[in-house]
């Protein structure tokens, strides 16, 4: 019934792009509602400089454990380890640096190896015994929580040293303080330097894309919505880059995150893993007999997961600067909620990385909101499990609307 | 006889952008087998679905009579009721449920909420018999043959009083013998008063049982053909199906026969879950370039899984066996090893093992090669699109564009996406396996056109196909096989469907 015989393309209207692709707007839509709505409802504090700042200390652990994530459930898995493996990895960072007096140049990449062990020791079960990845982390869960307690006694361990701090309470320092107009106000200028250029060349590579595309006539967004979406993407980038420099300017933690997010992006898109990724989560079978070895695959998403899962383990452990053991209960559920919101499919073959991270935005700017407004952690619970449906939803509805 | 027990009056169903059905007019005589024939995506199956309620009254413009008053059903259930019922192409049963419980599945011979055992089991018991089935009725889907779970459809059916019987492609995956069985079925239940129609593709199956014939094309009714009063061709049919005569369905093709490429000796293969049993017995075979070699026989001969696993042991285990290109030995051990010797594998399951569907056509294409499009594990988008528009216009795939999804494509641009893929690996020998499968004639001559364009390349091509006019409208050599040994090698001149039925019955006896 398709059978278009002929080449030629109609040219699309505004209005059918926008039910075509209404899951990618509607979720960067959704993100600057919810922002909007919080920074009416607490009086403005959710975007005031300190509070940016703790939202990204806050939220960027989620946001790199997402990048693994997504990578799993785009196979057509799950990894519900990840909250223990953070608590263990916290552990032995914690034994290593106090107990041990390793530097912290020796810990960090010890730590992320340990990292990709652990997430090696579940990806065997599920690539090469085929068991289902539910079980596997499920289990995994279990046993990296009860070595956790094991190897702590119980108790927590801290303070830790300051240079493995920096990793999650450093900020950038200002080398280009002689740049600022007003030192008073803007009391680091790298921070604005840096967003500065970076939403210059977000503007520069998108029309650059879109002339390459035309080239090949391939179809591009309408430019109302590429105009629109440059301008209040680079508005709330300059907005924060903006207040960030009113006060101790970027997070360590910031850049370690933007860079992850543009190599995993780079990575889903371009790479030929990615490619085969979403290759086999579409249709494993397909993609194994087309010569291509998906166990490995899998295995390496969940070696992947766990050095995340790691990074994340450290971050948090030094921000909190104790390691304890009950660090990340739960922070499986804020990741997998995360991508799912951000339009990942359960069944495999379908997610994206920007997707997941705004996915983990929603989260992070709903936590932060609501705390700020007191409302108590049961709530707080409710509303976000309702706005998980809710996306969901959203998307099947869409789907089903799209078939007719 | 010529009780008129459903008529199907202007029928018109749109889908967003197609009109799926126009103005269709469909009338049944009660008792007869009344086949629908046409073309994929003629609108057949649409019609069945309005008729069974799929689609609600309301959604369709038109009327349906049905036993001289007419019916707006809204759902399955009103026109399961007046004992309309469909069995769909996938067959809708709960492998790991029994006989017993598929066939009283929603309709339990229970009290208060509590089923009924013994009574259960005792009326399957007698369904059973009715249908010919010889199994026990706590015997699970999933432990039998297709061929008999078809059956328990019918027997499902029957539980329901059924009147009108409407069967979508039933034998499109049985093996010829509980084909026959399946038709001889029906035709006894003609006898009995039952009226049924029949949606198939194959032919000669349709002119052995149908009454009468109505043939669809682009969603509009052709014609009605009336077996008994004429007697029709197969041609006739093929005719009012695409519009045209079709002299020829298989293009001419002038053999260059070149060199052995492809060579498997005393190849023994176990079979894949019961593995102490040895499924492939001393298969040997040559495929040499510029030749169309295929191999006949009876579902469930080992023809899939020697084809499966040659390339990459991706079936059965224990395997024994030496495998040359061009006189040389090669290593087919994997996959990535199969197909850098040379080889390719068209499955006959592009849905399940072909085609990652949610991807597109582009995506699909470049999957099995995809270093070629990519440096340093980075994939060149121009390359890849250059590659993908390339192989688009030469096999000629029907799509909006390369970023179409595979899944919204018709089965022969599927097939043809599928070739894409291996085409682009570059092999020396295509084993493809059923590859006309499911597609409509126009495509099936198409497919054929590119098999022999590649094989005038010099590749050489190993063709799986249980439709035996096909094997001998393109093949140079035809092996047979039975119970996983190769029975027979027919020269073109020496092949036909009787020499081939003759070698597989000889061996059959000989065992």
């Amino acid at each position: 019934m398709v059978a278009d015989t002929s080449t030629h393309t109609t040219k699309p209207s505004i209005g059918d792009y926008l039910r075509n692709n209404i899951r990618e707007y509607g979720l960067l839509v959704a993100l600057v509602i919810i922002m909007l709505f919080f920074q009416f409802v607490t009086n403005g504090v959710l975007f005031k400089p300190v509070n940016i700042t703790n939202l990204v200390l806050q939220n960027s652990f989620i946001v790199i454990m997402a990048l693994g994530m997504l990578l799993i459930i785009v196979a057509g898995h799950i990894d519900l380890s990840v909250g223990s493996i953070v608590a263990f990895v916290g552990a032995i960072s914690a034994i290593m640096l106090v107990k041990w007096g390793l530097p912290a140049f020796v810990v960090i990449p010890a730590c992320l190896v340990v990292g990709g062990i652990m997430g090696a020791a579940q990806g065997y079960w599920v690539a090469y015994q085929k068991i289902p990845s539910f079980i596997v982390t499920l289990a995994g869960m279990l046993v990296f929580r009860g070595m956790t307690y094991v190897v702590l006694g119980g108790r927590p361990i801290g303070p830790f040293p300051k240079d493995f701090q920096i990793l999650s309470t450093g900020f950038v320092p200002d080398f280009l303080y002689f740049l600022s107009p007003s030192p008073e106000i803007i009391k680091n200028m790298v921070a604005l330097v840096a967003v500065l250029a970076l939403v210059g060349y977000a503007i520069f590579a998108g029309l650059r894309n879109r002339r390459i595309n035309e080239q090949h006539g391939t179809e591009n967004e309408p430019f109302v919505f590429f105009a629109v979406q440059m301008a209040v993407i680079g508005f709330v980038a300059l907005f924060i880059g903006f207040q960030l420099s009113t006060y101790r300017g970027l997070p360590n933690v910031l850049i370690v995150m933007g860079v992850l997010i543009a190599v995993y992006t780079f990575i889903t898109t371009r790479s030929t893993i990615g490619r085969r990724v979403y290759a086999m989560g579409g249709n494993e079978k397909a993609t194994k007999l087309s010569g291509i070895n998906t166990e490995r695959l899998t295995f390496y998403a969940f070696v992947n997961m766990g050095v995340l899962a790691a990074l994340a383990g450290m971050i948090i452990t030094a921000r909190l600067n104790s390691a304890t053991p009950k660090a990340g209960v739960g922070f499986e559920l804020d990741v997998i909620a995360a991508c799912f919101i951000g339009g990942a499919s359960a069944s495999g073959g379908v997610g994206k990385i920007t997707g997941a991270v705004i996915g983990a935005f929603i989260m992070g700017v709903m936590n932060n909101g609501m705390s700020i407004m007191g409302i108590g952690i049961d709530y707080q619970q409710l509303i976000k499990g309702l706005v998980l449906l809710a996306a969901v939803f959203f998307d099947v509805y869409n789907k089903n609307k799209g078939k007719g | 006889m010529d009780n008129i027990i459903l008529e199907m009056r202007g029928i018109t169903k749109t889908f967003p952008g197609v009109k799926a059905l126009d103005n269709v007019s469909f009338k049944v005589r009660e008792g007869e087998i009344h086949a629908l024939v046409g073309e994929n995506g003629a609108g057949k199956s649409t019609l069945m679905k309005v008729l069974s309620g799929v689609y609600p009254a309301g959604t369709y413009e038109g009327e349906i009579h049905y036993d001289g008053e007419e019916r707006r059903f809204g759902t399955i259930a009103d026109s399961e009721e007046l004992g309309i019922i469909i069995i769909h192409q996938e067959l809708a049963l709960v492998p790991l449920l029994s006989i017993a419980e598929n066939i009283f599945l929603g309709n339990e011979i229970a009290s208060k909420g509590v089923i009924h055992w013994p009574q259960t089991f005792a009326r399957t018991q007698g369904l059973l018999k009715k249908v010919g089935l010889d199994e026990s009725p706590a015997t699970l889907i999933t432990d039998i043959g297709v061929g008999k779970q078809q059956l328990v459809e019918i027997a499902k059916a029957l539980s329901k009083k059924v009147r009108l019987l409407i069967l979508d492609e039933p034998t499109a995956s049985l093996n010829e013998t509980d084909s026959d069985a399946l038709l001889k079925l029906l035709m006894e239940f003609r006898n009995q008063g039952m009226t049924s129609i029949i949606i198939s593709h194959k032919l000669n199956e349709i002119k052995k049982v149908a009454d009468q014939i109505t043939i669809l094309r682009d969603g509009g009714t052709v014609e009605t053909l009336d077996c008994h009063r004429e007697d029709i061709s197969e041609d006739r049919i093929i005719k009012g199906m695409v519009g045209r005569a079709m002299e020829d369905r298989y293009p001419p093709r002038e053999p260059k026969i070149g060199d052995t490429l492809l060579e498997v000796k005393n190849w023994n293969v176990f079979h894949q879950h019961h593995r102490d049993r040895q499924f492939l017995h001393d298969v040997s075979f040559k495929v040499r370039a510029g030749e169309v070699v295929g191999i006949a026989g009876l579902m469930g001969a080992g023809r899939t899984e020697t084809a499966m696993s040659i390339f990459g042991k991706s079936w059965g285990h224990k395997i024994t066996g030496e495998v040359t290109m061009r006189g040389q030995p090669v290593d087919v051990s994997t996959i990535p090893r199969a197909i850098k010797a040379g080889l390719a594998y068209v499955t006959e399951d592009r849905k399940q093992l072909g085609l990652v569907l949610i991807s597109n056509i582009m995506q699909n294409t470049t999957l099995a090669n995809l270093n070629a499009v990519a440096g340093n594990g980075v994939i060149d988008e121009r390359k890849e699109r250059k590659v993908a528009s390339d192989y688009r216009s030469k096999l000629r795939i029907r799509s909006h564009s390369i970023y179409q999804e595979a899944v919204n494509l018709s089965g022969g641009n599927q097939q043809k996406v599928v070739l894409s893929k291996w085409l682009f690996t570059n092999p020396e020998v295509l084993i493809l396996d059923e590859p006309t499968r499911g597609i409509d004639i126009g495509a099936k001559y198409e497919i054929y056109t590119i098999i022999n364009q590649l094989a005038a390349e010099g590749k050489g091509i190993l063709m799986i196909s249980s439709e035996m006019p096909e094997l001998l409208g393109t093949c140079d050599r035809i092996y047979v096989m039975n119970e996983g040994r190769i029975v027979a090698e027919l020269s073109k001149e020496e092949a036909s469907q009787e020499s081939i039925m003759r070698a597989i019955m000889r061996s059959g006896e000989k065992h």
